[in-house]
């Protein structure tokens, strides 16, 4: 790749972001954009649309969902910034948003925002989305705030443990958008295939209920992926999913 | 293999639920956490010493703190306030020079050559474009001070900090701490800030926090208050305390509408929407460096641009009316004249007048245009001429020295000015905001409530307030 200069050889295509503000008319890719409050979902949102959602420095500044397009590489995307949630688990309007979107709206890519200086409250959103999608890019975000903390953020041990492409930017820089873009691009295309790190629900008493349901949910909708967090949501009594499976809407 | 109905599913997980242990929920989080932790160890190395964690101890220490908090945040407000009116002052004035008096006499004079008949030109001139002109002059320059240095405010960390340390007061008052934040945006617009309480899951403190936000004074009503304290309330003092005069003052309405959002949400509480506060997580973000030259572009964007746009969209036809009303008569008076001597008695009841009233009707569209109303009627009804055929409706001189012999010929005094600050905090939201009302709540008892509930507290504020003066008078 980096002997190539020209862009033309065919190896490496011309990698140029056209951003497409509100018109997301058609689209070939939708992607999320999840994360904790405050991580710069809505800098990096901007950034690629070229809309100028208001940001602010603030936990709860994205209510609604907001939505916006980019094209890259001839292929249209429509992108969705999601409420920021620190966990998909509970009843509070914006994780429902958040988690339906994820489940229901079945986006081609999800990127999860996380703040490289609180990696570790971060990375529990990262492993609840993994439970539910396995087409996830995590984005490292505000890493020049980490540097300036003092701290190193190895994301290729992060990719290694997490089992999804991870890329470090800086989006209040402009730092990284691009190889973020390729990241989304690889896998939204199939060109980079993950293989997500999926916690078992090693809880004595909780996996035996999940294992039963979710063997009847491969049975009645083979083609769901995600039977054991949907059984998880099924034995918390979550009305959505349970809605969802009456309807045969999974 | 026989295939299964979602009905069995469902009935499974309904008869699995009492099997599985109460806890067993909470291990599965503790599960996630330790395996975040256990992750993040791994992958992140702390090499040397972090060069920002102690300088943002000591400012959050002084910006959060129980003692230096509260007076710290007054403070910073005060200050905000003082730099928009200082600033404010002579971009104002070249503004008004430019559009209203060189600018509204040239399109006059092109009327006259082109012929226009002196209804047309006494409705788009004298009403639209003159209103208009107004509004620009007038909003402009305090709304291109006051968004940056807030949102300069907000991008550097400091909203949270605000919630942090009102978080007690709300709670104590029955409602949810995070209202802070929705107050905090309600600065720059009660709709938004409506929308925005969206964050708050209980609906009993949503419902509180929905009805109490109109009491964050918004950007429409913001250059009123500015404006007014600055024509009146600074040139009780000498010059040099002009500006600190006039800050305080609108600061001082601005902490009134804190007191009054505790209240309501107290006596709401006691009443018709009783409850306990509920507890929530609060994460004070880390500052970050402010963006100077971005915050600026975004602010004149979004907020100032925006804000403006929407003045003069409602100012337009607002202008047509005023123009009308002063222009139509009726048994050989103007229509205006009867409505402000009707609604004159019930003005000066409340420290106001009639003209202060009619405009508010007027500017019910929006509270940015309530200043300009009031100076157009003013102007009519006391007879005063500019120059040009009809005079009626048409004003020329707009420094502020001028301004307060314009209103004083009006008849206005302090008290009109003080009352007029008080009845600006507390009177109904505009249509826009009691639209988004009715939107989040889908309730017309609530969206009443909400519109009634501040012109309440307005009518008893102005007319103890006017009632007291006149008894010390």
């Amino acid at each position: 790749m980096s002997d190539c200069t020209s862009g033309n050889c065919g190896t490496c295509q011309p990698a140029v972001l056209e951003r497409l503000g509100l018109k997301t008319d058609r689209w070939d890719f939708v992607v999320a954009l999840a994360g904790n409050p405050n991580t710069g979902k809505s800098t990096i949102f901007n950034a690629l649309t070229g809309l100028r959602q208001h940001t602010g420095n603030w936990p709860g500044k994205t209510i609604a969902r907001a939505e916006g397009g980019f094209s890259f590489r001839e292929k249209q995307f429509k992108l969705v910034d999601l409420p920021g949630t620190y966990s998909l688990l509970s009843a509070s309007p914006d994780e429902e948003v958040a988690r339906d979107f994820i489940l229901f709206g079945k986006p081609s890519v999800t990127v999860v925002v996380v703040d490289a200086t609180r990696l570790e409250r971060n990375l529990n959103l990262v492993l609840q989305v993994l439970q539910i999608t396995d087409k996830v890019v995590v984005c490292v975000n505000l890493m020049d705030e980490a540097k300036a903390h003092g701290l190193t953020v190895d994301c290729r041990g992060l990719a290694r443990d997490l089992g999804v492409p991870v890329v470090g930017t800086a989006a209040r820089q402009e730092e990284g958008i691009d190889d973020l873009l390729q990241a989304v691009f690889a896998v939204a295309s199939g060109a980079t295939v993950c293989n997500p790190y999926q916690l078992k629900y090693e809880v004595p008493g909780l996996r035996g209920a999940i294992e039963t349901l979710a063997g009847m949910l491969r049975r009645a909708f083979p083609a769901v992926k995600q039977e054991s967090w949907i059984a998880l949501r099924l034995l918390e009594g979550d009305a959505r999913i349970v809605d969802a499976v009456k309807a045969r809407a999974l | 293999m026989k295939t299964i109905e979602p009905e069995q599913i469902v009935e499974t997980a309904e008869r699995l639920r009492w099997q599985v242990p109460h806890n067993a929920r909470d291990r599965w989080v503790e599960l996630v956490y330790g395996e975040a932790a256990r992750i993040a160890g791994r992958n992140v190395m702390q090499n040397g010493e972090s060069r920002r964690l102690p300088w943002e101890r000591k400012l959050d220490w002084i910006l959060t703190s129980r003692w230096t908090g509260i007076p710290v945040m007054i403070g910073l407000f005060a200050l905000v306030l003082w730099i928009t009116i200082i600033g404010a002052n002579v971009p104002s004035g070249l503004l008004a020079s430019l559009l209203v008096d060189k600018g509204y006499l040239g399109l006059k004079e092109l009327a006259a050559a082109a012929h226009f008949p002196v209804w047309l030109s006494g409705l788009l001139f004298d009403g639209m474009y003159l209103t208009t002109a107004w509004v620009v002059s007038v909003m402009l320059p305090p709304m291109a001070i006051f968004f940056p240095l807030f949102t300069i405010l907000e991008d550097f960390g400091y909203l949270p900090r605000v919630a942090f340390n009102l978080d007690n007061l709300f709670r104590k008052s029955g409602a949810h701490g995070k209202q802070a934040l929705t107050q905090v945006m309600g600065f720059g617009c009660n709709a938004a800030g409506v929308v925005a309480t969206r964050i708050i899951d209980s609906p009993r403190e949503r419902l509180i926090a929905i009805i109490t936000n109109n009491f964050s004074l918004c950007n429409g009503r913001w250059p009123t208050q500015i404006l007014i304290a600055t024509v009146f309330l600074g040139s009780l003092v000498p010059p040099v305390l002009a500006g600190v005069t006039a800050a305080g003052a609108v600061l001082a309405v601005a902490l009134l509408g804190m007191g009054l959002t505790f209240l309501t949400a107290w006596l709401l509480t006691g009443t018709v929407l009783k409850g306990e506060a509920s507890t929530f997580s609060l994460e004070l973000p880390p500052y970050r460096p402010p963006r100077i030259l971005r915050t600026l572009y975004t602010s004149l964007i979004d907020r100032t641009l925006i804000v403006l746009w929407r003045a003069i969209v409602f100012a337009l036809p607002a202008g047509v009316a005023i123009w009308l009303v002063s222009n139509v008569t009726v048994g050989g008076v103007t229509i205006a004249h009867h409505l402000i001597d009707g609604l004159n008695p019930v003005g000066v009841l409340l420290g106001l007048n009639g003209v202060i009233l009619l405009a508010y009707i007027i500017a019910i569209p929006a509270n940015e245009i309530v200043v300009p109303t009031i100076l157009m009627l003013t102007v009519l009804s006391t007879g005063m001429t500019g120059v040009g055929e009809q005079g009626t409706g048409v004003m020329f001189e707009t420094d502020d020295g001028s301004l307060l012999k314009l209103l004083a010929t009006g008849g206005w005094t302090t008290l009109t000015a003080v009352c007029l600050m008080l009845f600006s905090l507390c009177h109904n939201p505009c249509s826009t905001t009691i639209y988004t009302i009715w939107k989040e709540t889908k309730s017309v008892k609530w969206t009443t409530l909400a519109t009634l509930l501040p012109i309440g507290f307005g009518v008893l504020l102005c007319g103890a307030v006017a009632a007291v003066w006149r008894a010390v008078q």
